[in-house]
């Protein structure tokens, strides 16, 4: 079993001073660059694009085509942003990556940059995680002194600079044309596309903008062909990444393994469901995606299965959630979330989840009737599609997904008069008690 | 202007709810919904605005994008261009799109308050109305609860915010800074607590706030002045033209029982667009004050005003003026007339047929203001009967241009239609705005206007010098001030000839244009005739019915205040001039008294028609029929919008005191009564088709300036200052900008941050701030914003005046 996991972007993780360059190149850091200075910048991109890289920040587009992309006749400057503003509930996979291994980004990100002819790349990190935003800073001021960074990176000719930018605390910011927003200094709002980035995004000019686990996955591709990256993974979604297991089970932690692993796979790998719980409901890529249940633990985690099983492989956030959590409250917690964190810019967004919070906290409360939950249903349908960007989207999926799957504990709620289950028992103090819910 | 014919050829094919149209590539889909008659509800969709796709009322079903493949969500109809083939399906026929609109409606009302019965919007409202057309009877959100914010807060004296009635469209922050280039204002917060914020110390203020209430599709931005003060469907709206700038913009004068509630700005794309100023907006109130005028007066034998009949004040009128005409009665020989720079162009005739056929003169002048011989001559030569029929600069032409020279023009204060234009077409790349002027003022530097730095005065120079700047393709926008830069005016028309650049002259009054038509000049006759052109004078005169008209030209207004003040002319017929504005305050206001009689028309009591013999009131611009001619040469007519038997025009008081000296057989009947009559007869002549006056040879030479301590003083009129016509609404008054003097920094480092001015006229005190690329021996002041202005308690034109630190 252990041999389903394939440790790169991770496997250095357990090296003392990990984060720090020497630890790094003797771990044979930075060899990309050479033999990628070696390329022409389309076989660079050629080369990703045979690999079958598909973006790791949730929506899963063909990294290499999106490179391809940049007009190269555009005589404007061409930009490389790194979106590191992680802030999906259950997501946690950039931040402990740019912790652990700074450098693969930031050599990820001289690699990509050459590629797409951009001598000027920016990491827009999230701005609550300072000490990863140190981290990062640490790594590219070390890139700099090592000579990775800068003019004439490796005698190749080729100038980079990379400016190491915080965000400001919003989770829209993570939407790649309000980050180019925050990041020229203004209200982090989506922008109306077309025109898209790679035509005109940070200043207007020709961007590419991906993840950070995206990113870091470019060097190994470059070191070891893009052959070896497609022999992993299913057909149509190639290679590896960092599947973030959370919640009830009994080691949570980051598990890097090929794309279509299961879930019944990575509980087993996972030490399974804590001790004496089943398993009730689970997310597959961050509370955006709608919920999977236990029926689910076999479906592929690659792009297709997912998506066939009704959800999105998104961020590969697994929430792991047990019989004795209530899923009204979790969605009700989720949806508080995305009405905080809605920018307003749009209608159904900003007054949908205002709404939507208040009819969940009333049958949260075993308020209301069964008709609420077509009410909550038609609000979702009204929202869904609907609004400017993803965010909206996002919103609803819990939503629908839970009344999907769980409809019978909604209207349980209601005829209980209020929440049936205790809420101390999902707590990991909880675990142990042996109270028996009064239902 | 863009509609060209190969243009037309770039036609896409649409279907729209199963109606084929042809539409201009590029157009949105709402607009192209417009053209089968589909009218998609929308709140921030603005047809002068970038689309932003914010409200998403707009949604529509797109089966079909053009490829064969249609969109799997509804679209915003605001923010898609059309495509070749594309299928779109509204509201009226897709009940996916019905449904996403009424999702949409019913999301908006959510936090919407209920006070629609004591909203200014109410009855004028889109969400109303599109709440009623596209949403739903009831609501499902009972029994929760509202975001709710405490009521209206100030955004700027003129605009209040509302912000549980806002629904963030986006229009207001988007007008600031598209439009307006007044960024104050800005979205805050987020999600359903984001709301339209302004920062501490820094209130909403530009010259075109108003815009925002009017384009605001709820009730969150009201008008300070106009809340609460009526409901939309008591008001009669009446087209109007603005009569604060020589911009000829269309206004909407919304008036109720008589009395004129509110404006708001008009429609015409070839103008003002859909936008104009605050003082255009909110300053209408100055015609209904206490000092208002409603009754004929004459000065009785005890030397005190006394009220009179229309009939008895005509006939004093006509005795005192034909004594002054007699030099055997004593005093003068003659009567002068200054016709100030307000009058509509039917009125101005009027004042210039009667000079001509009842006072036997061509003592005529319509500059309130300082002017200049060169500018009599320039006006004559270059600025009558240009019009945008016949090749006259226009607001498209602007637009167009490659370059816009401004000399002597500061458009955000004095005309604030072109720069707004300007700077439509300075943010879309289209022009390029250089600025003879001595400094980057704020309107200037929001047009990204290159500066070429002038003394003032030096502008004649400076114009010789911008050769190479200037070619078929620019504009040269000459401003009224020049007339007192010597030889500016005479350099601006020889650049335009050099090079084929196009050249228009902007006066500031709404009047100013329409009475040189008109022949308010002593060198010109109505429709452009020379005076000096004996065929001119022949045609005018048999079309009046007269055997000949006076042959020598006439007396500017300099030369009429000179000529009183010397008892060469023993009478004055003066309508609308504030002596404050002329070149010599003092020597009117003497002129004034030193006249034998004084006839005065005028709206509002003055100091002019304290000191007149006989006082006729008139008729405000809301009281009748009339025209202006805008800077373009462009007629804008409008009628009354108000009835009021007691308002005459001044063609109708004029005709009276004609007819009462003819027949003391002095002159001839004007011949006219009406407006309508007016139009008729001017029609009628026509335009001047002969030889332009021959260039007379004014002396442009600069006269040697003494060599006085000093600094040369440059001075505008700002948009809102002390003007009479802005009196009345406070809320308008506490917009404008605090006077200040802008120093170079060297004279500001010595004399700190309050200085004292004085110059030959008096000394004043004001703060001081560094004018940061201030052409280095320059002080510039607001002309009109401190006690009586520059001219009366500081400086004549073109003179200096020396700085000190003043007591702070």
């Amino acid at each position: 079993m252990p041999d389903t996991l394939t440790p790169v972007l991770t496997d250095m993780w357990d090296v003392d001073r990990a984060w720090t360059l020497p630890a790094y190149e003797a771990k044979g850091g930075y060899q990309s660059l050479d033999k990628a200075f070696a390329m022409k910048q389309d076989d660079v991109i050629a080369a990703v694009k045979d690999s079958g890289l598909r973006g790791r920040g949730g929506a899963g587009f063909p990294t290499g085509m999106k490179w391809s992309f940049i007009p190269q006749d555009n005589p404007r400057p061409k930009y490389l942003v790194v979106n590191a503003d992680e802030s999906e509930p259950g997501t946690c996979k950039d931040i402990p990556l740019m912790m652990g291994n700074p450098h693969v980004l930031v050599e990820g990100v001289i690699v990509s940059s050459y590629a797409i002819r951009a001598n000027k790349a920016f990491i827009y990190i999230r701005g609550e995680v300072l000490h990863v935003i140190r981290r990062v800073q640490a790594a590219v001021a070390e890139a700099y002194a090592a000579g990775h960074l800068g003019t004439n990176i490796h005698g190749s000719g080729y100038d980079l600079d990379v400016v190491v930018h915080a965000g400001a605390g919003a989770y829209i910011c993570g939407e790649e044309t309000a980050l180019l927003e925050g990041l020229e200094g203004r209200r982090g709002q989506p922008r109306l596309r077309p025109p898209f980035p790679a035509v005109a995004g940070l200043y207007a000019s020709p961007t590419v903008i991906n993840n950070v686990e995206s990113i870091a996955s470019v060097p190994s591709i470059i070191t070891n062909g893009a052959k070896w990256f497609a022999s992993m993974g299913t057909e149509k979604s190639k290679g590896f990444g960092i599947f973030s297991l959370s919640g009830h089970v009994q080691k949570p932690g980051q598990y890097e393994a090929p794309l279509g692993i299961t879930l019944r796979e990575l509980l087993d790998l996972a030490g399974g469901i804590r001790e004496g719980h089943d398993l009730k409901f689970w997310t597959p890529g961050g509370s955006s995606t709608p919920l999977l249940t236990a029926e689910h633990l076999d479906v592929p985690l690659d792009f297709e299965g997912v998506g066939a099983a009704g959800s999105m492989l998104g961020t590969r956030a697994l929430q792991i959630f047990d019989e004795t959590v209530c899923v009204v409250r979790a969605v009700l917690r989720w949806t508080e979330f995305y009405k905080h964190e809605s920018c307003g810019k749009c209608t159904p967004c900003r007054e949908g989840t205002w709404w939507l919070v208040q009819t969940l906290a009333r049958l949260e409360k075993g308020q209301g009737t069964e008709a609420d939950l077509d009410l909550l249903l038609d609000q979702c349908d009204n929202i869904l599609g609907r609004s400017f960007c993803a965010l909206g989207d996002g919103a609803t999926s819990p939503i629908s997904s839970s009344i999907q799957y769980f409809r019978d504990e909604y209207l349980a709620h209601l005829t209980h008069g209020g929440c049936p289950f205790d809420p101390a028992r999902s707590t990991v103090f909880g675990s142990a008690s042996t109270v028996e819910v009064s239902a | 202007m863009t509609t060209t014919p190969d243009k037309l050829t770039d036609l896409v094919n649409v279907t729209i709810d199963g109606i084929q149209v042809a539409v201009p590539k590029d157009t949105l889909v709402i607009r192209a919904a417009e053209q089968v008659g589909v009218q998609v509800p929308r709140f921030c969709d603005h047809p002068l605005l970038a689309p932003v796709g914010a409200c998403r009322q707009c949604l529509v079903d797109v089966p079909d994008a053009g490829n064969g493949r249609g969109f799997p969500k509804p679209q915003a109809s605001c923010t898609l261009p059309v495509a070749e083939g594309m299928v779109v399906n509204t509201q009226v026929t897709s009940p996916v799109a019905d449904k996403a609109q009424q999702g949409v409606m019913e999301f908006l009302l959510i936090n919407h308050p209920l006070d629609c019965p004591v909203c200014d919007k109410g009855g004028e409202c889109p969400l109303q109305n599109q709440a009623m057309s596209n949403g739903r009877g009831d609501s499902r959100f009972a029994g929760n609860i509202k975001r709710t914010f405490p009521k209206p807060i100030n955004l700027s004296p003129i605009v209040l915010l509302d912000r549980e009635r806002c629904i963030v469209c986006q229009r207001c922050t988007r007008f600031a800074d598209e439009i307006a280039g007044d960024p104050f204002i800005a979205l805050v917060e987020r999600g359903a607590e984001q709301q339209i914020g302004i920062a501490d110390d820094a209130p909403f203020l530009s010259y075109f706030s108003g815009n925002v209430i009017q384009i605001c599709p709820v009730g969150a931005l009201t008008s300070e002045a106009y809340r609460f003060r009526s409901r939309p469907f008591d008001l009669v709206s009446s087209p109007a033209v603005a009569e604060h700038d020589a911009c000829g913009s269309a206004i909407r004068v919304d008036h109720r029982r008589g009395k004129v509630m509110r404006r708001q700005s008009g429609d015409d794309p070839a103008v003002n667009e859909e936008w104009i100023t605050d003082k255009d907006r909110f300053a209408f109130a100055y015609a209904h004050g206490d000092d208002r005028i409603t009754y004929p007066q004459v000065r009785g034998t005890d030397g005190v005003l006394r009220p009179a009949s229309w009939p008895e004040a005509f006939a004093v009128a006509a005795r005192g003026l034909a004594a002054a005409m007699d030099a055997n009665a004593g005093g003068g020989s003659g009567v002068g007339v200054l016709t100030g720079g307000r009058l509509t162009v039917e009125d101005a005739y009027a004042y210039s047929k009667l000079a001509r056929v009842a006072l036997g003169t061509n003592d005529i002048d319509f500059r309130s203001r300082p002017l200049s011989a060169e500018e009599t001559a320039f006006l004559a030569q270059h600025v009558v009967l240009t019009a945008p029929g016949n090749g006259g600069v226009t607001y498209g032409d602007l637009e167009s241009a490659a370059k816009v020279v401004l000399v002597g023009l500061e458009p955000e204060d004095e005309a604030g239609a072109i720069w707004l234009r300007l700077r439509k077409s300075v943010l879309a790349g289209g022009t390029e705005v250089i600025a003879v002027a001595p400094y980057t003022s704020r309107g200037l530097s929001k047009l990204s206007a290159r500066l070429v730095p002038t003394v003032p005065g030096d502008e004649a120079a400076a114009l010789a010098d911008l050769g190479d700047d200037v070619d078929g393709g620019t504009v040269i926008l000459v401003g009224e001030r020049l007339a007192t830069s010597p030889g500016a005016l005479t350099a601006a028309a020889d650049l335009a000839a050099r090079s084929g650049a196009r050249l228009a002259w902007v006066p500031r009054r709404a009047g100013d244009r329409g009475a040189i038509e008109a022949g308010c000049l002593p060198n010109l006759l109505p429709g452009g005739r020379p005076v000096a052109d004996a065929g001119a004078r022949v045609d005018i005169a048999t079309a009046w019915g007269v055997d000949s008209l006076t042959e020598t030209e006439g007396r500017d207004a300099d030369g009429i205040v000179a000529a009183l003040a010397a008892g060469e002319l023993g009478g004055l017929l003066i309508a609308g001039v504030d002596p404050a504005d002329t070149t010599d305050p003092a020597a009117t206001r003497a002129a004034i008294k030193a006249a034998g009689f004084v006839v005065a028309l005028d709206l509002r009591e003055t100091e002019v028609t304290r000191a007149a013999d006989v006082v006729l009131p008139v008729a405000p611009v809301t009281d009748k029929a009339g025209t202006f001619v805008n800077w373009e040469g462009r007629v804008r007519p409008f009628d009354a919008a108000l009835r009021n038997p007691a308002s005459l025009p001044e063609v109708r008081i004029l005709a009276g005191i004609a007819t009462e000296l003819s027949s003391l057989g002095v002159g001839a009947p004007l011949g006219l009564r009406t407006v309508e009559q007016t139009r008729a007869e001017m029609a009628q002549l026509g335009p001047w088709d002969g030889e332009r006056n021959a260039s007379a040879a004014v002396d442009t030479a600069v006269e040697p300036v003494e060599a006085t301590d000093g600094l040369v003083l440059s001075t505008w009129k700002q948009s809102i200052d002390n003007g009479r016509m802005q009196d009345g609404d406070k809320y308008l008054k506490a917009t404008a900008r605090t006077p200040v003097a802008l120093l170079p920094q060297d004279v500001f480092d010595a004399c700190g941050p309050t200085v004292t001015l004085t110059g030959d006229r008096g000394s004043v005190t004001l703060p001081a701030e560094v004018g940061d690329d201030l052409v280095a021996g320059v002080v510039w002041v607001p002309a009109n914003s401190f006690g009586a202005g520059v001219l009366s308690d500081l400086a004549s034109p073109g003179s200096r005046v020396r700085v000190e630190g003043g007591q702070g």
